[in-house]
């Protein structure tokens, strides 16, 4: 055994990797609840990317057989419902599961320097799943997958003079058809998916290098032993990948009660106007985009001001996309020289308690009819969304902050 | 060779020269890949003229038919209906149909039809706000839901926006202009062909 591992050390760096991503990489010891969520998003791609391989053999990526294939998948295929729950309820899960993890990043500060990269490779992650979420939600050519693509690719026609040409060019054709379809089909399954595999492996790549943040948020590579490891560190195996597979097995507990008992949730993981196969003519009467990207929806829709230059259709756009590229900035918007909430004064905790509140706001209002109250809620919304991070600089600084430990608490 | 007869500025010439040629080839490998998704000569040659035959119609009622893949609407307007539309300009955000690429300049009128055939409708029915389809709200008053001094027209459930008998967008609603008028001429009393102007066919 000793043998063959040598032999293939001495062509294939195998040891130096596991000890130095693994068996002798120090994590903070004071790891909690919110640190399942980086393994449990490692756990969910790789589950989107078998169980999507395996549905593959059987999906026909046409605008005649689309909608009867995913049929067949859920009624002669044998497990083929199995392999279709898992993954449409798989993406739910996946958003539910990245959205923890962003959090945990916002209440620890896990994207304060030297973790800026990190943040962004996460962000860039975010945006393509985003766009992996959306390709993939065509594909079953139910009529919600029709209306919401046509919807979601006319937003690029607000972009002035390149925009309408830009819409043909994406749908490959004068509306959403055939053509369409095929190629959100092969982006996909493979284009996107081979995005997010290495954009996954650069953003551990960065991790590995600056290190974990923490509960605490303070360095723990500044507190060395003679030996030059942290004193407050403990290796990531055995330790943590123990701690992972707790987190996996009751997190795929979860995960099966609702694929089989209850894989549509009420229309929230699959929308029952999509049970209709697509339908150029009529719009279903309702059109909500699954509930990961409500609250961009949300602020898409909730900027309703028609004396704003260029219309309220091109600054709707503008805002949603705006509402992703503040997240980029975050790393320098926060000024405060602590980085976990735990050190945190009251106004911080005010402002996240009040943005996380008009984010699921947004969130909901995005699957309701934009009509009265509603639209004024999701302006308010809007103006929270945004007051939090473009004034992020200001109250971070007034904020007054308790003095941080040495050491891990 | 030694450090001291290396031209260093010849050699960053060198570099850029070589790094910008190759940035043109770049541009020129990529140019048939991002061509290859524009529409294909079988989708450009698709949307061929539809020929519709309205004779059993009624009036107010809403016939939907695809040309190009996109629903087309014809409606036969009453005398109310039509009675209605001078008078919503002030509702209207243009109300004179002046923005010219959502209509052939023959429907650029207050019912938005053509001077033969006033009452007949003819348009796509793609909201011009991100491409849902509205639905018919031809009701007026209360019994629209609309509100009750709905005067008739169509309404978009996805964000809202409001169109009247001619498709007149109404303002403040996310949708910039009118609905689209398609190319279309009469055959006959009863049937028009959606897709090509008037004068095409007389040739």
């Amino acid at each position: 055994m000793e043998k063959i591992v040598a032999w293939i050390d001495d062509r294939f760096p195998m040891t130096k990797v596991w000890e130095e991503h693994m068996a002798k990489y120090y994590a903070p010891s004071n790891f909690n609840f919110w640190y399942y969520f980086g393994s449990l998003a490692i756990l969910m791609l790789v589950l989107q990317i078998v169980t999507g391989i395996f549905l593959t053999m059987h999906y026909k990526p046409d605008a005649e057989l689309a909608f009867a294939s995913v049929e067949y998948i859920m009624r002669d295929v044998p497990w083929g419902w199995l392999m279709r729950y898992l993954h449409a309820v798989g993406a739910s899960m996946f958003f539910i599961v990245v959205y923890l993890h962003m959090f945990r990043a916002l209440i620890y500060g896990s994207y304060r320097g030297p973790r800026e990269l990190i943040w962004i490779f996460g962000m860039v992650i975010f945006i393509a799943l985003m766009a992996e979420a959306f390709m993939g939600y065509l594909l079953p050519w139910g009529n919600m997958s029709f209306w919401g693509a046509q919807v979601i690719i006319s937003l690029f026609g607000a972009i002035p003079y390149v925009g309408d040409g830009l819409v043909e060019w994406l749908r490959g054709d004068f509306v959403i058809s055939d053509a369409t379809l095929n190629r959100f089909f092969a982006f996909h399954v493979i284009a996107v998916p081979l995005v997010l595999v290495i954009l996954v492996f650069l953003h551990i790549v960065a991790l590995h290098k600056v290190g974990s943040n923490n509960p605490d948020g303070i360095e723990i590579k500044k507190n060395k032993d003679e030996n030059g490891i942290p004193v407050d560190g403990v290796p990531f195996h055995p330790y943590y990948t123990v701690k992972d597979i707790v987190g996996v097995i009751v997190f795929l507990m979860v995960f099966s009660a609702i694929i089989f008992f209850a894989p549509e949730m009420g229309g929230w993981f699959l929308e029952k106007d999509n049970f209709t196969p697509a339908d150029p003519l009529t719009t279903p009467p309702h059109i909500v985009p699954l509930w990961y990207f409500t609250p961009y929806y949300s602020i898409l829709r909730a900027v309703t001001w028609e004396w704003l230059p260029g219309g309220a259709k091109l600054w709707g756009v503008i805002a949603m996309g705006a509402s992703l590229v503040v997240l980029f900035f975050l790393p320098w918007l926060d000024k405060s020289p602590v980085k976990s909430i735990r050190y945190r004064g009251g106004i911080f905790k005010a402002a996240l308690a009040i943005f996380i509140v008009a984010f699921i706001m947004l969130g909901w209002l995005g699957t309701q009819p934009a009509e009265g109250i509603n639209t004024i809620l999701a302006q308010i919304g809007l103006f929270i969304y945004f007051a939090f991070f473009l004034l992020m600089p200001i109250y971070t600084r007034l904020d007054k902050t308790k003095p941080v430990p040495e050491r891990l608490t | 060779m030694s450090e001291q007869n290396v031209n260093k500025g010849r050699r960053r010439m060198l570099t850029l020269a070589t790094s910008a040629i190759g940035a043109v080839g770049a541009g020129f490998a990529v140019t048939p890949f991002v061509l290859s998704m524009t529409p294909s000569a079988r989708a450009r040659a698709a949307g061929a003229p539809v020929e519709v035959d309205f004779s059993k119609l009624e009036e107010g009622v809403l016939l939907t038919v695809e040309w190009q893949g996109k629903p087309v609407w014809i409606v036969k307007r009453s005398d109310a209906m039509m009675q209605k539309l001078a008078t919503l300009s002030d509702l209207l955000s243009d109300p004179d149909s002046e923005v010219e690429s959502q209509q052939p300049s023959y429907a650029q009128n207050v019912a938005r039809s053509q001077e033969t055939h006033p009452n007949i409708s003819v348009m796509v029915g793609i909201c011009t706000h991100l491409g849902c389809s509205p639905i018919e709200k031809f009701a007026v008053g209360p019994a629209s839901d609309m509100g009750d001094d709905w005067p008739g027209g169509y309404f978009c459930p996805c964000h809202g926006s409001k169109f009247d008998m001619a498709g007149r967008v109404y303002k403040n609603v996310p949708a910039p202009t009118n609905l689209p008028v398609p190319p279309f001429r009469f055959l006959s009393e009863t049937q028009i062909l959606v897709g090509e102007n008037p004068e095409e066919g007389k040739a």
